[in-house]
């Protein structure tokens, strides 16, 4: 019987996943993208675990506004990474540093 | 009685803003004419009061005119206390400041700031009056500030001249040393009254002398002793008193009339003035008298000695004057507060007249004032010959003289005082006095053989023109010269021992030495004769005798002793180098203390390490901050992640 514990955990490792992504990561801007997609999913998961464990469809509504969210963002995302392409000709994330102190 | 104390006080006031402010208007006769009838009224209002008092038995006056303001409980008032003393010093004070106008239109009728002058002298009799006729602390003060103030515009009244603007920088700055003092004293006054009122710290005086003072853990003074002593110190400043007596020779910078008026009659006298005010005070702590006692009598002999190696007339008769004042403070020391006023009077009257004299001199020498470059003047200039006579005879204390009178007395009251064992400081005091006898009679006569006597010495152009001065200098001469011979015998006898001063000064049966030379008073006459027999007669004429060996019959002499005895003409002629101190360890100690605050303590500290340290700071803390700001995103996740999850631990853990 899989039960609550076993969803937690998954949400847990795909965080894990998506925080050792952005952290491994040193090439590819795109990579941080989906990164941050599959953070937002691993939150949708703890979501809709707790709505079906505790009864309350609120939780699974939220999952809906965070999939809306994560839409928008997708595409804001990559037209701006559109952008900086043809603005550096390149989206290496180590050359991405234009903040420095 | 209030509307004509009124009128003495404002009278010169208004003529004074008259004359300075519409000077141009009303010309230099104008301003002349308005100065002098003010003082002229001032004078009259006085002498109106004083035969009111001793003929028609008029009671002391000691009314609140106005109150300015009250705070705390003190009250700031303007009130007039005349009593005996007051009346007369008003007279002494108008009498000889309106000589010096009349004498002035004379000395200074070729000066651009004529009106000016006349302006500052009537400026300044109105000060004065303020300053004698105070009913309180706050009064005196302000006629102490402001005759200090007249006296700092007039010394450099020729303003282009450096060394009057550093002799009027110098006397203004003197004064303000004794001054700081001066001002402790009335607040400790009022700290222990309460009040600015005259008659509220005599009558707290007991207990104020009952009372210590701690000025730091262990040790005690007597309240009444630190009292007296600071009040004596703003005495010193203003009449001249070793320490603080350096201003006083540099002022002859001034015109001639105001070193009369000012620097020897009058201004000058206010610290004996105020310490005779203040006797129910200073009787009450004989520690105080000692201090004034010893101070004066350094004065009246070291400040002699100076006297005779100078060789500018007006500044032997500075000279003079500061050993005047000397035996005036003396007397004040042994409680002998009326023959400190007795001898102000008399001093008054013919020290104004020996500066007027040497100011005749030096209008005949076309304002030559160095005595090695005149000589035999009294075939020319007869009436200033007889009247600087007389004003020396008076001054050198020959019987018959005003000087005679007072000088004596103050020198009897030391012995007295001496004989009664009772004052610390006595033997010294009495020393000094006799002593200071023959020098006194020594450049005194000095200053009438090298300027009236021997070989013409003067070019051959000034001889042409030389000449008796105008009647206006002249006159005021002559009636200053009658005083100088008459007042002494007249007012000895009441001023002395008949009680003139009654409530006024008060002296306690037991330090009364005046009382002791009472005993032995039998008239102006007999105290002639008996000045005939006295000792200090002949140690005087000896001082003549001398001053005439040397300067007349062997002129070459001096030069030689003065060879002979090197150290000591050097030591003198650097005034005991109290200037030299002044400058290069007072003046040049400040300004290395200055000079190190300013490096250290405003450069290095405030700026260095305040201001712009801060500054510095920041800029360092940023340079190392920067470091951190890296500019890649994953460093920033990284932060925001590890500092998540030591939150979450935090709060989780934190039961």
């Amino acid at each position: 019987m899989i039960g609550l514990p076993h969803y937690l955990t998954l949400a847990g490792i795909v965080f894990s996943i998506a925080v050792a992504g952005i952290f491994l990561n040193r090439k590819n801007v795109i990579v941080l993208l989906m990164c941050i997609e599959l953070m937002l999913l691993a939150v949708n998961f703890n979501f809709v675990a707790f709505s079906h464990f505790l009864g309350d469809l609120s939780g699974q509504v939220f999952v809906f506004f965070i999939l809306t969210v994560a839409a928008a963002e997708a595409a804001i995302g990559l037209a701006i990474l559109v952008v900086l392409f043809r603005e550096r000709r390149s989206i290496d994330v180590e050359e991405l540093d234009t903040m420095r102190g | 009685m209030q509307n004509l104390l009124l009128l003495i006080v404002l009278a010169p006031l208004a003529a004074a803003a008259l004359a300075g402010l519409f000077g141009r208007l009303i010309g230099r006769a104008g301003a002349h004419t308005v100065t002098i009838l003010g003082v002229a009224v001032a004078f009259a209002g006085s002498a109106t009061v004083l035969y009111r008092m001793l003929y028609e038995g008029a009671p002391a006056f000691n009314e609140v005119i106005y109150t300015w303001l009250v705070s705390d409980g003190i009250r700031f008032e303007v009130g007039f206390l005349v009593d005996h003393l007051t009346a007369l010093m008003m007279v002494v004070v108008t009498f000889v400041s309106l000589m010096v106008h009349v004498y002035t239109i004379g000395y200074m009728h070729d000066d651009d700031g004529y009106q000016r002058f006349f302006s500052y002298i009537s400026l300044f009799t109105f000060a004065m009056l303020m300053l004698v006729m105070s009913n309180n602390f706050l009064q005196l003060f302000f006629g102490w500030e402001a005759v200090g103030l007249v006296s700092y515009l007039l010394i450099g009244f020729w303003y282009t001249r450096p060394t009057a603007i550093f002799a009027n920088m110098k006397a203004f700055l003197v004064n303000r040393v004794g001054d700081f003092g001066f001002v402790l004293g009335i607040a400790a006054i009022v700290y222990y009254t309460g009040s600015l009122r005259y008659a509220d710290a005599f009558a707290a005086a007991p207990e104020i002398a009952a009372q210590g003072f701690i000025p730091w853990a262990g040790a005690s003074w007597n309240a009444m002793t630190v009292v007296c002593i600071l009040l004596f110190i703003g005495a010193m400043g203003k009449s001249a008193q070793v320490p603080l007596h350096v201003w006083l020779p540099d002022s002859m910078e001034g015109p001639t009339p105001i070193s009369a008026l000012i620097h020897a009659a009058t201004m000058v006298t206010a610290g004996i003035f105020m310490v005779a005010r203040m006797s129910p005070l200073f009787e009450l702590s004989p520690t105080a008298r000692s201090f004034v006692l010893v101070i004066g009598a350094t004065t009246a002999l070291f400040m002699g000695f100076l006297g005779i190696i100078q060789n500018d007339i007006k500044r032997v008769v500075a000279y003079s004057t500061l050993s005047q004042l000397g035996y005036m403070t003396v007397a004040l020391g042994v409680s002998a507060y009326s023959v400190a006023i007795f001898h102000l009077m008399t001093h008054a009257f013919f020290k104004a007249l020996l500066f007027l004299a040497a100011g005749s001199v030096i209008i005949g020498m076309h304002h030559e004032q160095d005595m090695r470059k005149m000589g035999g003047l009294r075939r020319y200039m007869p009436i200033t010959y007889w009247t600087s006579l007389i004003g020396s005879l008076a001054l050198i204390g020959f019987p018959g003289f005003a000087g005679f009178y007072s000088k004596d007395s103050i020198i009897e009251a030391v012995h007295a005082a001496l004989e009664g064992g009772k004052v610390s400081g006595a033997g010294y005091a009495y020393v000094c006095v006799v002593v200071g006898v023959f020098v006194t009679a020594f450049y005194s006569f000095r200053m009438i053989f090298m300027t009236f006597h021997g070989e013409e010495r003067m070019d051959h152009h000034t001889k042409e023109h030389l000449h008796e001065s105008p009647w206006v200098v002249t006159v005021p001469l002559v009636l200053l010269a009658i005083p100088s011979v008459v007042i002494g015998g007249w007012t000895m006898g009441p001023v002395l021992f008949g009680g003139y001063f009654g409530e006024a000064i008060r002296v306690l049966p037991a330090n009364d030495v005046v009382a002791k030379l009472g005993e032995e008073w039998h008239g102006p006459l007999a105290f002639i004769v008996e000045g005939f027999t006295s000792p200090t007669l002949y140690i005087a004429l000896a001082g003549v005798a001398t001053a005439w060996y040397l300067y007349l019959k062997a002129p070459a002499l001096p030069a030689r002793i003065r060879a002979g005895a090197e150290p000591i003409y050097r030591l003198l002629e650097n005034k005991y180098y109290f200037d030299w101190f002044n400058e290069n360890v007072l003046a040049a100690g400040s300004r290395w203390f200055g000079n190190r605050f300013w490096t250290i303590g405003d450069q290095f500290v405030i700026d260095g390490a305040l201001v712009n340290g801060s500054a510095r700071t920041v800029g360092l803390l940023g340079a190392l901050v920067r470091h951190l700001q890296s500019g890649l995103l994953y460093h920033y996740a990284f932060a925001m992640i590890i500092g998540l999850s030591a939150l979450l631990a935090y709060i989780l853990y934190r039961a």
